[in-house]
């Protein structure tokens, strides 16, 4: 999944942010921003300086504009992450529902702190504020598809870590 | 079950590709609007109907429609709003997710009626999964005609796409995301001017939320009138719930405002009652930006009047003894909740998201947070509870967006209403500790 940070842009990425200019006015293009910075993470894993300086050279603006937006939305990996990001919700209605707990047993199962990755590389663990599934807490998504693991137990958990460590 | 307007065709298989969604009617509006109505006459049909904004603030949108500027020459812009994150509420994420084909042609009629040609649908970026299905359905419209050049032979064009956030509650005020859409951080423009004057690169904008706009076929269909008497008072229609919490049947509920709060917590047909047969704490009934009430004040009001589903019996009794609707993130607390840590959940979650522009925010979100995590492990004193009411007292009203106010409102109500449990967790860490965590915590509690 993880290409050097050097690599330039494939074809299909260059493609796919250029489509995205175009949804907006002439001159507008910067709105391209944040689904070009998702693409990109999804290509890479994360946004390391090289990757946003090509993105800008694309879209046609100062990479400092890229920066200062990366580093304001929560959803952009400014370092290296594991394989899968396990992103669990720390808000209260999952917390009404058991969240701490979840994120206590994936910390524990993995031999890892909240924020670090597993020393295979598979995963790394986040907490997140509430993802809009309160009626189907506790809840978890993983990138870069984003799919959410609602009603959340131990066992869910331990057989969704076997799963993805399986490739599945 | 009330009236169904918006989940009528939920459980219909298939119903998120657009040929089943046509065969129950779906699209109607789009002809009955471009063939035979103004984009005038519809907005005079929303403003009939008494709709309000569903995203939490309940501006009625007929007026907010009947703000945008129409300068010759400069475009105008529709962008809904589905950044939804305000704790307790995932209605926009269910409707979206199985019934994206309302939202767009909601999106086709409301942009019809404003004069927009370009619009926009701005999600947040962790749902992906509700883009790409957004996103499915919206090729789906195009390959119709619903969508693109001279829709259905009217003359009328409509560009619509589908634009991912990049996880910022921020995001969810108005200008906030208007900023996110130009490409730029999400901080909240000062207003005035609105939108409806500059907004979307500085050109006339309305930005409405995703229940708001997926009314709007029924409107053109049914009429304003129609609409306008469904519901209670100035409370029309229908709004959806999301019940979340220590409730047995937690989930999106579309009820018709008036329905008895009790009758909404307790009935089978809702939240069937609180989980495990324990008894009713409080609950937060608009998402969590709203005021906390204890079970007696959210059923009945301080005049013993049954508190209703409506815009005006929630407030009744103004911050004293009421609160607000909301986005309808209805949170359900049990008699076993913690109210320090819950006030403590939710100021941990707006200093996170605080976009750091105004300093009573940037900075009182953390000191609150600080002082509620200390009294929450054992380290409070008495002087922190009126600290805490002081701090919030700062934020509200001096920040540039409402995000401040959120801030301050649940922890102003959680010591209004439960102060005893504040200050039992100063008097008695150890007890407090115990109940949260069912351990003896000693080495958390200062010497």
């Amino acid at each position: 999944m993880e290409k050097s940070i050097q690599a330039p842009f494939s074809d299909t990425l260059v493609q796919k942010i250029n489509e995205l200019k175009t949804h907006f006015p002439e001159g507008k293009e910067k709105s391209a921003l944040l689904p070009a910075l998702h693409f990109a993470q999804a290509e890479y894993g994360w946004l390391s300086p090289e990757t946003m300086d090509q993105v800008a050279e694309i879209i046609g603006i100062k990479p400092i504009e890229v920066y200062e937006v990366a580093t304001f939305y929560t959803m952009f990996h400014l370092k290296p992450v594991g394989k899968y990001v396990l992103e669990v919700c720390r808000t209260s209605p999952c917390c009404l529902n058991g969240a701490e707990n979840i994120i206590q047993h994936l910390c524990k199962k993995l031999n890892i702190e909240i924020g670090e990755t597993s020393s295979d590389g598979l995963f790394t663990v986040k907490t997140v504020e509430c993802l809009a599934a309160c009626g189907m807490a506790p809840v978890l998504q993983i990138g870069p598809d984003y799919t959410y693991y609602e009603n959340l137990t131990e066992e869910k958990v331990d057989h969704l870590l076997a799963d993805l460590a399986q490739g599945k | 079950m009330s009236v169904q307007i918006l989940l009528e065709h939920i459980n219909v298989p298939g119903i998120e590709n657009l040929e089943v969604y046509r065969k129950k009617g779906g699209y109607s509006s789009v002809e009955k609007a471009l063939k035979h109505s103004s984009p005038g006459d519809i907005v005079e049909e929303v403003k009939k109907s008494g709709l309000r904004g569903r995203g939490g603030a309940g501006f009625p949108t007929g007026m907010k429609w009947s703000f945008l500027a129409k300068p010759e020459g400069v475009p105008r812009y529709l962008v809904c709003n589905a950044d939804e994150s305000e704790p307790g509420t995932f209605k926009d994420r269910h409707l979206m997710s199985h019934l994206p084909h309302l939202l767009i042609e909601g999106m086709i009629v409301s942009s019809y009626a404003l004069g927009a040609e370009n619009s926009y649908i701005y999600v947040r970026g962790e749902m992906m999964p509700v883009i790409r299905i957004l996103q499915k359905a919206i090729a789906e419209a195009y390959a119709a005609g619903l969508l693109g050049k001279n829709i259905l032979n009217s003359g009328y064009n409509l560009d619509l796409h589908v634009h991912p956030g990049g996880g910022a509650y921020i995001c969810g005020e108005e200008t906030a995301l208007i900023e996110s859409l130009e490409g730029k951080r999400g901080n909240p423009r000062i207003k005035p001017p609105f939108p409806a004057i500059s907004g979307l690169y500085n050109c006339p904008t309305v930005v409405n939320n995703v229940e708001t706009i997926a009314v709007t076929p029924w409107i053109v269909n049914n009429g304003g009138e129609a609409y306008s008497k469904i519901g209670i008072g100035k409370s029309t229609g229908t709004k959806l719930i999301s019940a979340s919490g220590h409730i047995n049947k937690p989930g999106i509920y579309e009820l018709e405002m008036g329905l008895p709060v009790e009758e909404f917590i307790y009935s089978d047909a809702y939240c069937g009652g609180i989980k495990n047969g324990k008894k009713l704490k409080a609950v937060v009934a608009g998402g969590s930006s709203v005021p906390i009430l204890p079970a007696h004040l959210i059923l009945k009001t301080l005049a013993g009047e049954p508190r209703l589903m409506s815009y005006e019996s929630l407030s009744d009794g103004g911050f004293v003894s009421g609160t607000m609707l909301g986005s309808g993130g209805f949170i359900v607390y049990d008699e076993d909740s913690c109210i320090v840590r819950n006030t403590w959940n939710f100021t941990r979650f707006y200093h996170h998201e605080s976009c750091g522009q105004c300093s009573p925010c940037r900075e009182g979100t953390g000191w609150m947070e600080k002082v509620l995590h200390r009294m929450e492990y054992g380290h409070g004193k008495m002087s922190d509870i009126d600290l805490l009411v002081d701090v919030s007292k700062k934020i509200e009203g001096n920040t540039i967006c409402p995000l401040g106010d959120a801030a301050a409102w649940p922890v102003a109500s959680a010591i209004r209403h439960f102060r005893d449990e504040f200050e039992w967790h100063v008097r008695e860490p150890k007890l407090a500790l115990e109940r949260n965590y069912g351990i003896s915590q000693e080495h958390l509690i200062p010497a």
